[in-house]
């Protein structure tokens, strides 16, 4: 078991003086498309390159026995965080889309077939979608995606008809980056295991936002990158069930996921080195593994982050010719919205003008944009280091935006 | 914010609002997309072309105000101009876009579309300003593919 913190008062303006970037004055709102990374997490890489930087797992000298403890000591950590059973259900990965991409190749596309069928929702990034494209363009099995309703909400009755045609697997988001919805994936995995099907999640949007516990959540992957959760770019991890892992085949060749080899025969490794074939993103993990003990210490600021949601869309909405996309009643982190007929790109530059940092467009989920009939969105997204101010300097930045196009 | 209102034209919202020659034309000659996959901005541009000269135009899309502005004012500033004037307005259209704030060039004989000129100050703008120009060249080159953006500026 995971060690409960004391709920401690969350304090924002503490919590900012850990990120060196907040310092320029930048109201940073793009925190679904990657967040800022504190001292910490960047002194951690830092340091990893002044002082212990050596390969892993070869270790005859000291450096890269110690440069192998802590690799492997930020595994320890991502698990422990996520509730994972032991260690070796964590595989390092670039990010979310590769380890999305690794179980397409290692476990599901060997089971498929040309009446075989992948579920998936209408709320899902591309990532979660095209790989599973291909893998039906390939064997001519087919793609089902689960509807959802006009407010965003995945359509749960819809999901189980769909389960029902026993998909080989169910790959679901467990909070939509593009409009902020929060699926029940508790309750949409415990519907999959009554009908046998295995599940992976796509908890990229979820690991910034709210504690994550893989052993409840019951789901036999869960996948999640580093940098949306104040780790370092190019580094992510797939959970998998230790089980399930040993019986796939390995997604990449090479070396460091194999026993032992000849011309004739290799035997691979379990996993997780079966599954890191290559000298891994050693420096990336070890700052992974620091952003995610940060984010244990951080304390509750779940409360302060749904504060400042419902800050941002109650004022939103007060400006005549906002319109929010995505309503659901579960939300996290994230507000879409449209102003009259202005261009989302025009509100961003108009919003980047006045210091605040926001995404415009389709938000890497076209299908979705193309559900509600618009060709995108400006979206800001909010991480625990965000305040009022930045709230406000949204809302004074759509204001402003109304003004110019004079709406 | 003085830029904004560089960038933020009355005409440039003019011309969002109410984009010209978006109809369909008869007898078309030449005919291009022109895509940006990064925002989903789409454009076509529709021509007759008859003895080297522009007859009719027809430009649609979906896009920011600054890129539907562009293929706005840009169908009226081609229409009946040869194809040898229009290359050489592409050419210092490009140029006024994209040349560096402290390096800009003279703008002259540009017209209307010299309300473009405050893009410069918006280097991730400039590919708004450009689309529809770009899938304009690909047209009277007759080529058959999509432009985009992402092929380099």
């Amino acid at each position: 078991m995971k060690n409960v913190r004391e709920a401690t008062a969350f304090d924002v303006e503490r919590v900012r003086q850990d990120f060196p970037v907040l310092d320029t004055g930048i109201a940073y709102l793009d925190n679904a498309a990657t967040t800022q990374k504190p001292r910490r997490v960047i002194e951690r890489v830092s340091r990893y390159y002044c002082e212990e930087n050596a390969n892993v797992h070869r270790g005859v000298h000291d450096l890269s026995e110690i440069a192998t403890r802590e690799y492997e000591g930020a595994r320890r950590r991502i698990a422990n965080h996520i509730n994972a059973a032991n260690e070796r259900e964590i595989v390092f990965v670039r990010g979310t889309t590769e380890a999305i991409n690794l179980v397409a190749s290692s476990f599901v596309r060997p089971l498929l077939g040309d009446k075989s069928r992948i579920l998936i929702t209408a709320l899902e990034h591309h990532s979660n979608v095209v790989p599973w494209q291909a893998l039906c363009d390939e064997t001519g099995a087919r793609l089902d995606v689960a509807p959802i309703d006009d407010t965003g909400q995945l359509i749960l009755e819809e999901f189980e008809k769909l389960l029902k045609l026993q998909p080989v697997i169910a790959a679901f988001l467990s909070v939509s980056n593009a409009l902020g919805t929060v699926n029940p994936v508790s309750e949409m995995v415990a519907m999959c295991k009554l009908y046998g099907v295995p599940t992976l999640i796509d908890g990229a949007q979820s690991v910034p936002h709210e504690k994550v516990d893989v052993k409840q959540l019951n789901c036999d992957f869960f996948a999640f990158s580093a940098h949306k959760a104040f780790g370092p770019t190019g580094i992510g991890a797939l959970y998998g069930r230790e089980e399930l892992l040993n019986t796939m085949r390995p997604y990449q060749f090479g070396g460091d996921m194999i026993l032992s080899v000849s011309y004739e025969k290799t035997k691979y490794a379990p996993a997780p080195a079966r599954f890191e074939a290559g000298t891994p993103n050693i420096a990336g993990a070890i700052g992974m593994g620091e952003a995610i003990a940060y984010l244990d210490e951080v304390g509750n600021f779940q409360e302060h982050e749904r504060d400042l949601l419902e800050r941002a869309t109650r004022e939103l909405k007060a400006i005549k010719g906002v319109r929010i996309i995505g309503t659901a009643k579960h939300k996290v982190g994230v507000v879409s919205f449209l102003l009259d007929d202005v261009h989302p790109h025009d509100i961003g530059t108009i919003l980047n003008e006045g210091g605040v940092a926001v995404r415009a467009g389709h938000h890497c989920a076209q299908p979705l944009m193309r559900r509600f009939d618009i060709p995108g969105t400006c979206r800001a997204s909010f991480a625990f280091y965000n305040n009022a101010s930045d709230v406000d300097a949204l809302i004074a930045g759509v204001k402003k935006a109304k003004e110019v196009f004079g709406s | 914010m003085s830029q904004l209102s560089d960038l933020y034209q009355e005409m440039i919202l003019d011309h969002y609002r109410n984009p010209r020659n978006a109809t369909p034309i008869a007898n078309e000659t030449h005919h291009a997309e022109g895509h940006n996959p990064l925002c989903g901005d789409d454009v076509e541009v529709h021509l007759q072309v008859q003895g080297g000269i522009v007859k009719e135009v027809a430009v649609r899309g979906v896009g920011c105000a600054i890129s539907t502005a562009s293929s706005s004012l840009m169908s009226e500033a081609i229409r009946g101009k040869s194809i040898a004037e229009i290359e050489q307005m592409f050419e210092k259209f490009h140029a006024m876009v994209t040349s560096p704030l402290e390096a800009a060039a003279p703008i002259d004989g540009l017209g209307k579309l010299e309300v473009f000129a405050g893009v410069r100050s918006y280097p991730v703008r400039i590919k708004c300003a450009t689309l529809a120009w770009h899938a304009l060249m690909a047209a009277l080159q007759g080529s058959e593919q999509p432009v985009t953006t992402e092929a380099g500026e």
